[in-house]
């Protein structure tokens, strides 16, 4: 499992990791409403549960859904900042994946959020249209535009 | 690049997270352990 040394590395980092397996425990499964493998659920310190996704993914489409994770973890604690930083930093290192256009979504609230400024919802609009003119973020975005 | 050290006690590893103050990560699994 994970033999990715990069995905070990980023899990052991960032992560207390905790695996239930389906046979052996099947109530660990009904507690938290996994009903597929694998799931994996990303909890804050405090049991918040910040993100969820379901099915295998390459090693990095698997490391940016876990850093997208971290992102939503800091945008749901409010530090904006850090959360923009995050979400870019996504849509960056992994461009192809699919974790990066909704990264470059959020990283547009969280400045929006940060600031007040309308604009920032615009800029992500117009990013959108220009780079990424077919996708479902862009149809999100598009609202912004005007 | 040593193995994750996983528990598979998720009550323990709740407690863990939030006296480490550290995210939990929980994977549901059916490949073997």
């Amino acid at each position: 499992m994970y033999p990715n040394p990069d995905v070990s590395k980023f899990i052991t980092e960032h992560f207390v990791p905790v695996k239930t397996h389906i046979k052996e425990q099947p109530a660990v499964f009904k507690r938290f409403g996994a009903q597929w493998t694998p799931t994996l659920v990303v909890f804050d310190p405090d049991g918040g549960e910040r993100y969820r996704f379901e099915g295998y993914l390459p090693a990095g489409e698997f490391l940016a859904q876990l850093e997208f994770a971290l992102a939503k973890d800091a945008f749901a604690r409010e530090q904006w900042g850090d959360a923009e930083r995050r979400f870019r930093a996504i849509a960056q290192r992994y461009p192809k994946s699919d974790a990066a256009l909704e990264a470059l979504y959020w990283a547009g609230v969280a400045k929006y959020k940060a600031g007040g400024d309308p604009g920032a919802l615009k800029e992500t609009a117009e990013q959108f249209t220009e780079q990424y003119p077919e996708s479902a973020w862009a149809k999100k975005a598009s609202v912004w535009a005007a | 690049m040593p193995a994750i050290q996983w528990s598979n006690d998720v009550d323990a590893a709740i407690l863990q997270a939030r006296a480490k103050h550290v995210p939990l990560l929980l994977d549901f699994n059916a490949a073997p352990v």
